[in-house]
């Protein structure tokens, strides 16, 4: 049988395998245990994290779209005291990374979270960009390139765990947010976060959410995200973590085309809750059927 | 949670409840609704579909002398009736109302448990015209006695449900109600299928469907 190294450095944070999941489609990883056997997996990212605990939108968070759908959960989750001792003892018991997204209305919110993780002993934090500056009249980090820069360098100086910056696909240009990523000290991205879509109930004419306006996520955003990890490969060094509508080992095995070193899961997790190891199982017999050793041939293998 | 087809749209498994047990069959009885319902009717005997589950809570089973109303509006006769036969040797009384004669489902079922239901119809073409809680108010008319010594169980659409939280509050009512709500795991971990509750958002996927009816803040 072939020798198949599916092991992938991030930097240096390094995975046994490149299968991840997504932020917010993963709640605090115990919920998928009856279904995923969650040391097989190469990394776990939690929910976003806050100082404090968040509550949530109001309903209906949620609506599908063709071959996708719009949420706006509002962030809900159990703020950081609560995640340290409610929900860690757990994941570090587990034999794969834990990666907690962070999400922040002030850069020392920011700061203050991954110095607590990384005392606390995650393995990386993944900066959740998509939120509105308080302190700068609401506009989401993520969207902004110098709010975006100083949020970056700021907690770079505060944390030597590996940082990951996730990019919103909200901008006009993505290669200028990968870029100073680079520039300000992350370690790595991830794209994409989703599309802010909004849905209209033509008989009430009322929004379909209730926030009015949702991230659109699924196999619907997925050329989209294809385009963008391209577009982030050649111009940045830095490894790329890719994602938007994986359902599919093939999905996956597109995004390594494209530029990306690993993979995370979103919402192909609701589809099928074992999505996360198909699709493992399905880049393993993929390389053993095309004869790849190592994840290396594929990142970036695009022809063009 | 189950799938109504194979491909990428729809993209979600939808939740149902479960109508009936026969052994190893569950049977579900739906209300052609939307996309994903008409593509189910399309299904054939044989097709083969996901599914996840069972999932969340169950209604909990009234006291033992406990008398029960059972209401249940529109296509929340589902789980309302597997209620019903689950309680059969019991005193119910179950109020069931439709939008149309034609809608009114299980009818001779219900009847073969021994249960004489009463019927209403939004049309008046079946029973009493207007709402199974329109319904319910003219009996509480009449025997006002029934309000302490029974539990409801309940099951039906958002309107219904405000109104029958209404008419609790005034008797204070204790039950239970069975929460429909679009969802997209059905395993808790997505936090789309929130309800506003009395102790704040709970999943209706996973710390429900069912709820106590008072812990329930409707907008």
């Amino acid at each position: 049988m072939m020798k198949i190294n599916l092991s992938v450095n991030l930097g240096k944070l390094k995975l046994k395998n490149p299968v991840m999941t997504a932020s917010g489609t993963f709640a605090y990883g115990k919920e998928y245990s009856e279904f995923v056997d969650l040391d097989r997996l190469g990394a776990i990212v939690v929910k976003g994290i806050s100082l404090k605990p968040m509550k949530g939108n109001p309903e209906p968070r949620i609506c599908e779209t063709p071959c996708g759908m719009l949420n706006a959960i509002g962030l809900q989750n159990v703020g950081l005291k609560g995640f340290i001792r409610q929900q860690l003892p757990y994941l570090k018991s587990l034999r794969t990374k834990i990666i907690v997204n962070i999400l922040g209305n002030s850069i020392d919110e920011y700061i203050e979270l991954a110095e607590n993780l990384e005392s606390a002993g995650v393995d990386a934090v993944e900066l959740n960009v998509s939120c509105p500056n308080v302190n700068k009249g609401g506009i989401a980090f993520g969207t902004e390139p110098v709010v975006f820069a100083e949020l970056i360098k700021s907690v770079r100086r505060h944390t030597s765990l590996p940082l990951i910056t996730k990019l919103s696909p909200n901008v006009a240009n993505i290669k200028v947010f990968a870029k100073i990523s680079e520039d300000e000290g992350s370690d790595i991205i991830s794209l994409i976060n989703t599309i802010t879509g909004m849905s209209i109930n033509i008989r009430s004419r009322r929004p379909r959410l209730a926030n009015i306006t949702g991230g659109l996520s699924g196999p619907a955003i997925r050329p989209i995200a294809i385009r963008m990890v391209w577009e982030c490969y050649r111009t940045v060094r830095i490894p790329i973590i890719g994602m938007g509508g994986i359902i599919t080992a093939e999905d996956a095995i597109e995004f390594f085309l494209a530029g990306a070193s690993a993979v995370a899961i979103g919402t192909g997790n609701f589809v099928n809750p074992k999505a996360t190891l198909d699709v493992l199982d399905g880049i393993r017999a993929f390389m053993a059927g095309e004869g790849i050793h190592s994840l290396k041939e594929l990142t970036g293998g695009l022809k063009w | 949670m189950l799938s109504v087809d194979h491909g990428m749209d729809p993209l979600l498994k939808r939740p149902f409840s479960i109508h009936r047990l026969f052994g190893d069959d569950v049977q579900i009885l739906y209300r052609l609704a939307g996309k994903g319902t008409h593509i189910l009717s399309g299904r054939n005997k044989g097709d083969i579909l996901d599914a996840v589950g069972p999932l969340g809570n169950k209604f909990p089973p009234p006291g033992s002398g406990d008398k029960t109303i059972l209401i249940a509006g529109g296509i929340g006769i589902a789980p309302i009736f597997a209620l019903a036969e689950k309680l059969k040797n019991k005193e119910i009384l179950l109020f069931y109302g439709a939008k149309t004669k034609e809608e009114l489902l299980c009818t001779d079922q219900i009847k073969s448990l021994g249960i004489d239901p009463v019927i209403s119809t939004d049309d008046g073409s079946c029973g009493q015209k207007g709402t199974a809680i329109d319904a319910l108010i003219k009996h509480l008319i009449r025997h006002p006695s029934l309000v302490t010594s029974h539990r409801l169980y309940a099951c039906g659409p958002r309107p219904m449900f405000k109104s029958l939280s209404l008419l609790a509050k005034k008797h204070n009512l204790k039950g239970y109600i069975a929460l429909e709500q679009h969802m997209a795991c059905g395993i808790g971990t997505c936090l789309g299928c929130v309800i506003n509750t009395v102790d704040g958002y709970k999943r209706v996927c996973r710390e429900g469907p069912v709820f106590p009816l008072e812990k329930i803040l409707w907008e």
